[in-house]
């Protein structure tokens, strides 16, 4: 690790300055759960790290269920975690978040960073695919707004330009009979990372039929994947074993991992059609007892 | 020595807090790291990126020019070692030792080590490494000992012949040694079996895991005398290794010990201290070197990965009548594996008239391999009760039944060569047999494994010092690190001796220049050794005593008796004395002959085998694959448990490390011969949520080799635990694994084969 320059802005106009006029390479330190690490280990050697802490937009959870919350990218797990009408509303959302890292890390670790940090196994990022939440995203040419999945491109990269970086999240506004789950498969039972992860967001009609619903996986593709065709299988059904049966062969139709030290294709194309089907229960369960 | 196991204790068998325990929980406590010297320089170390090349050429003179660089240094500036073994030196090769530490015109695997840096900062000595220019040929290379065994295999060395086979091979190969033992006849023994099972294992390559990486502070004086700060398994072993390495007289070298954070076997060997005192002589200035958890996993002795066969024969009504094993061991780099301990470990605790153990070692390209508790055991011992459960299932026996009828007991001939003295292998069958676990019904996907372990123990040479302070509370000291908590284990039995209380023992681990020598803290002896030490040394200051007390009141010293921490008149022909505390005589020390100070040095023979015996419910998810340990008990043997929280501690933390080695610890090497999971991350040690509480059952058989009975209890409680896991694996899916790791991928693939 060598030298490098460190700001710390208080605004955002400040930040996109910043990070729009680095001479090199510039990066963008949220919580710095993976940021350091790469930098301890020279994975990553940048000119300046431009802290976003102190931008207090970039803190603060703001509106509510019925109008849609805004997360700032820089909350803490901790923080997200805490915030009671959150996590009522989008539990699934919430649990994704709360699983990175330890207790410690968890006073660090952001919503912006684990989406930014672009490795397909992020466990924030499939709630924040399923939930259709929206980036809004800060830059030389003003604020623009791109669905969560569009800013990861492939491991450890983004989509965002140069001088570009995520201020916040705009989830939409919460309907009644819903329900979201996020889970993952670790062999440990903490302190590990996902071999892969599963989210299900889904909303039922007063009949209890699945009148919307949205479907992620993680680590079986370069990305994390928003599946259609898990989420069609759902739509319609009253989300009963023949439903549940089409959402786990077609999330693992779409399953493309690869095979590594953490598991095999076979594996993880399996494993992510059971883990659907399990957070799809979960979330149906949940969406059930939010009339 | 006879009669201890009547005794009541008032000290021995008591659970007060470590003296360790309050600078530990505080953050005062000094680990390897900690040092700090005036002037003090960063040290780092070059790596090999290659599993096995030639090293063309080494270019330093770059990084030598880096402002702020005191020193750099390669293999050239190690003196070439004797490569064999001479008289006197312990079996140990000092030419391998020495290119282990510093690779010479080869590396031979990835994180060997190259070259080595001093300078002002970290970041300096970062910036100079990779100044320094190496340039390889790159060479094929070998990591699985089956392929190592392979004539035609990568050679890693010229000069390996391979030992035990006649003729005498004309050809260097990897294959290090042959080894055999036999009793009876097994292959005519099988003929009689009404069952034979025969199965092929494998497993990988793991790490101990310690939490604390290796670190060393090293100073160098102009009158050559050298000081070593570091934590290890064994300050005696640092100083000798490094001044054989640099050539220098054993006492020009002192070694202090730091606290240690766990070594579990892997720190009784040296990997930078010689570095550490080369970089400080040419500095002219302390060098510190710490490794990173990276160069832990890639650059220090972890225990091999294994290929075995086990073969075994029983009648109809479980009785055993023939078994075999062939084991083959990789060693690392350079030889050393454990394979002799494995094989004679492996049938430990069976009984058996006819059985043949042969083992195989192979050096590969991949980091030494080294200790790890109960070194080689733990491989063998899965292999064997994977087998002996299988015979159960065919013989629809009770697996508890099948061990009872064969287990191994006092007289019982050892295919090693001795008979058991009074050991409690069924003791703790039994004991696990009459567990309540056994009547807790089992779930779906749910399985319960048992299996026995075996393990030898060591005694050896120790010394201690008991220093008797003038109001009568005691320093002791002893040179054997203390890894498990054996301070409070060595002020117990000085209290005890003594007859003082424990809270006015201090105990100390005093360095290679104040204590004399002590063995490595290693094979579970110091409890048994270097407790017996201090015992003997207490045994003096006693004798001292009563010899005072004697003069005093001009009687003989038999006349004199202690008790309670008391001189007191031996019988009514005594005279009518006021008894006298220690706290008395010591006030009174100047006056009749001086200081208090008991001593003794010895090498302790009779440590006694241990055995330890599990059981173990698990649970499966038969859609992931995903393992989950619902209760675990462990029943061992201790022959007396002189703090019996650290026996548990000890027993709770063999079966951490096992289920670890079970589940999910490996090496993973990829095409390249490159580590790939050198982290904590990637190498998944367990967490404390993935372990139940796990109850440890002591049991005492005293062992008749020690004043108070004591065992080794440290190694053990690892052998089972690869058994018991699989086994409970093996009935909750119906699925008989016979590849360590059993990980989630790997399971689910044999439930879904199995279908």
């Amino acid at each position: 690790m060598s030298g490098f320059q460190y700001e710390s802005p208080g605004s955002v106009d400040e930040a996109v300055r910043l990070l729009a006029g680095a001479k090199g390479n510039a990066r963008v330190l949220a919580g710095g759960t993976d940021l350091l690490v790469q930098l301890r280990s020279g994975a990553a050697n940048p000119d300046m790290l431009v802290d976003i802490k102190r931008i207090s937009e970039l803190r603060q959870i703001s509106g509510n269920a019925a109008s849609g919350f805004v997360i700032g990218a820089a909350v803490s797990g901790a923080e997200i975690g805490e915030h009671k009408e959150l996590a009522k509303a989008w539990p699934g959302l919430v649990e994704g978040m709360e699983l990175i890292g330890s207790t410690q890390i968890q006073g660090r670790a952001t919503p912006g960073g684990n989406l930014c940090n672009a490795s397909p196994a992020g466990d924030c990022t499939p709630g924040l695919v399923a939930a259709g939440a929206i980036a809004v995203i800060a830059g030389p040419n003003g604020r623009r707004e791109i669905p969560a999945e569009q800013v990861p491109v492939s491991p450890g990269k983004t989509s965002l330009a140069k001088g570009e970086f995520v201020v916040a999240f705009k989830l939409p506004p919460r309907a009644k009979n819903s329900g979201d789950a996020y889970l993952r498969m670790i062999p440990r039972t903490e302190m590990d990372i996902a071999i892969v992860g599963a989210g299900v967001n889904l909303t039922l009609d007063a009949s209890g039929v699945c009148v919307a619903a949205r479907v992620s996986l993680g680590a079986v593709a370069p990305t994390v994947l928003l599946v259609d065709a898990a989420a069609r299988a759902l739509i319609g059904s009253k989300l009963d074993d023949a439903a549940l049966a089409k959402l786990e062969a077609a999330a693992s139709a779409a399953a493309k991992p690869i095979s590594d030290k953490r598991g095999t294709i076979e594996y993880r194309t399996k494993v992510a059609g059971v883990l659907a089907r399990r957070a799809a229960v979960i979330a149906r369960d949940r969406a059930r007892s939010n009339a | 020595m006879a009669g201890y196991e009547d005794k009541s204790f008032k000290w021995i068998g008591t659970r007060p807090v470590r003296p360790d325990g309050v600078d530990k929980v505080t953050g005062r406590a000094n680990y390897g790291a900690d040092m700090k010297l005036p002037g003090q320089l960063t040290g780092r170390i070059l790596r090999s990126p290659h599993a096995h090349a030639k090293i063309l050429s080494i270019d330093t003179s770059k990084a030598e020019k880096l402002p702020g660089v005191k020193a750099v240094i390669t293999g050239k500036d190690f003196p070439e070692m004797h490569n064999g073994v001479l008289p006197g030196d312990e079996g140990v090769n000092f030419h391998y030792l020495s290119c282990n530490i510093m690779a010479r015109n080869k590396v031979l695997y990835d994180g060997h080590a190259v070259a080595a840096v001093a300078a002002a900062s970290a970041a300096i000595a970062e910036e100079a490494l990779a100044l320094i220019e190496v340039k390889y040929e790159v060479l094929p290379h070998v990591i699985d000992v089956d392929l190592a065994l392979k004539p035609g295999a990568p050679l890693l060395h010229d000069d390996i012949f391979t030992t035990g086979v006649t003729p005498k091979p004309e050809k260097p190969s990897n294959t290090v040694q042959r080894i055999q033992m036999q009793l009876g006849d097994p292959d005519a023994a099988f003929k009689d079996a009404d069952v034979v099972v025969e199965r092929s294992f494998k497993t990988k390559a793991v790490h101990q895991g310690y939490i604390e990486p290796h670190a060393v502070v090293a100073e160098w004086s102009e009158d050559g005398q050298c000081r070593i700060w570091c934590s290890s398994q064994g300050h005696f072993m640092v100083r000798t290794l490094t001044a054989r390495l640099l050539q220098m007289e054993v006492a020009q070298v002192r070694v202090i010990p730091a606290e240690i954070g766990g070594g579990f076997g892997g720190k009784t060997i040296i990997f930078i201290e010689p570095t550490a005192v080369l970089l400080a002589r040419k500095a002219k200035r302390p060098v510190r070197i710490v490794m990173s958890r990276d160069e832990v996993f890639r650059g220090t002795g972890p225990a091999p990965g294994t290929s075995i066969d086990v073969k075994i024969g029983a009648k109809k009504d479980g009785m055993l009548v023939a078994a075999t094993g062939e084991f083959r061991y990789q060693a690392g780099a350079f030889p050393g594996s454990p394979v002799g301990a494995a094989c004679m470990a492996a049938f430990g605790p069976y009984a058996l008239s006819h059985v043949r153990v042969v083992g195989y070692e192979a050096v590969t390209n991949r980091p030494l391999c080294y200790s790890y508790r109960a070194p080689g055991a733990p491989l063998s011992s899965f292999a064997v009760e994977s087998v002996m459960d299988e015979i159960a299932q065919k013989l629809n026996l009770d697996p508890m039944d099948l061990r009872i009828k064969n287990g191994s007991k006092e007289g019982t001939q050892m295919v090693y060569g001795p008979k058991l003295k009074a050991v409690g292998n069924l003791e703790c069958l039994k004991a696990i047999q009459n567990h309540p676990i056994n009547k807790i019904p089992l779930g779906p996907n749910q399985g319960r494994g048992l299996a026995a372990g075996f393990w030898f123990n060591l005694g050896g040479q120790s010394s201690a010092v008991v220093n008797i302070a003038e109001d009568g509370t005691a320093n002791i000291m002893t040179g054997s690190p203390d890894i498990g908590g054996s301070r409070a284990s060595m002020a117990l039995m000085a209290a005890e001796v003594l007859g003082i209380d424990y809270s006015k023992v201090r105990p100390i681990v005093g360095d290679t220049s104040a204590v004399g020598f002590c063995e490595i803290t290693h094979g579970s002896r110091v409890t048994f050794a270097t407790g017996m030490a201090i015992i003997q040394a207490a045994e003096d200051v006693v004798l001292q005593c009563r010899q005072r007390v004697a003069k005093m009141w001009e009687v003989d010293v038999e006349a004199v008796k202690w008790e309670d921490g008391h001189a007191r008149p031996a019988g009514a022909n005594a005279g009518d004395q006021k008894p006298l505390s220690l706290a008395q005589i010591a006030a009174k020390a100047a006056r009749t002959g001086g200081p208090l100070v008991g001593s003794a040095a010895i090498n302790a023979g009779g440590p006694g085998p241990a055995f330890g015996v599990h059981i173990c419910d698990v649970e499966v998810d038969p859609e992931t694959g995903h393992v989950t340990v619902l209760r675990y008990v462990a029943a061992q043997d201790a022959g007396k448990a002189i703090h019996p929280s650290y026996v548990e501690g000890q027993i709770q933390g063999g079966v951490a490390q096992g289920v670890g080695w079970a589940l999910n610890e490996e090496y993973i090497y990829g095409e390249d011969g490159r580590l790939q999971n050198s982290g904590f991350l990637d190498y998944r040690i367990p967490v404390a949520s993935d372990l139940p509480m796990i109850d440890a059952i002591i049991l005492e058989v005293p062992n008749p080799g020690h004043p108070f009975g004591v065992r080794g209890v440290g190694e053990v409680p690892i052998v089972p635990p690869l058994g018991a896991i699989a086994n409970a694996v093996a009935r909750a899916t119906g699925a008989r694994m016979t590849d360590l790791p059993l990980t989630p991928p790997k399971i689910r693939a044999a439930i879904d084969a199995k279908k």
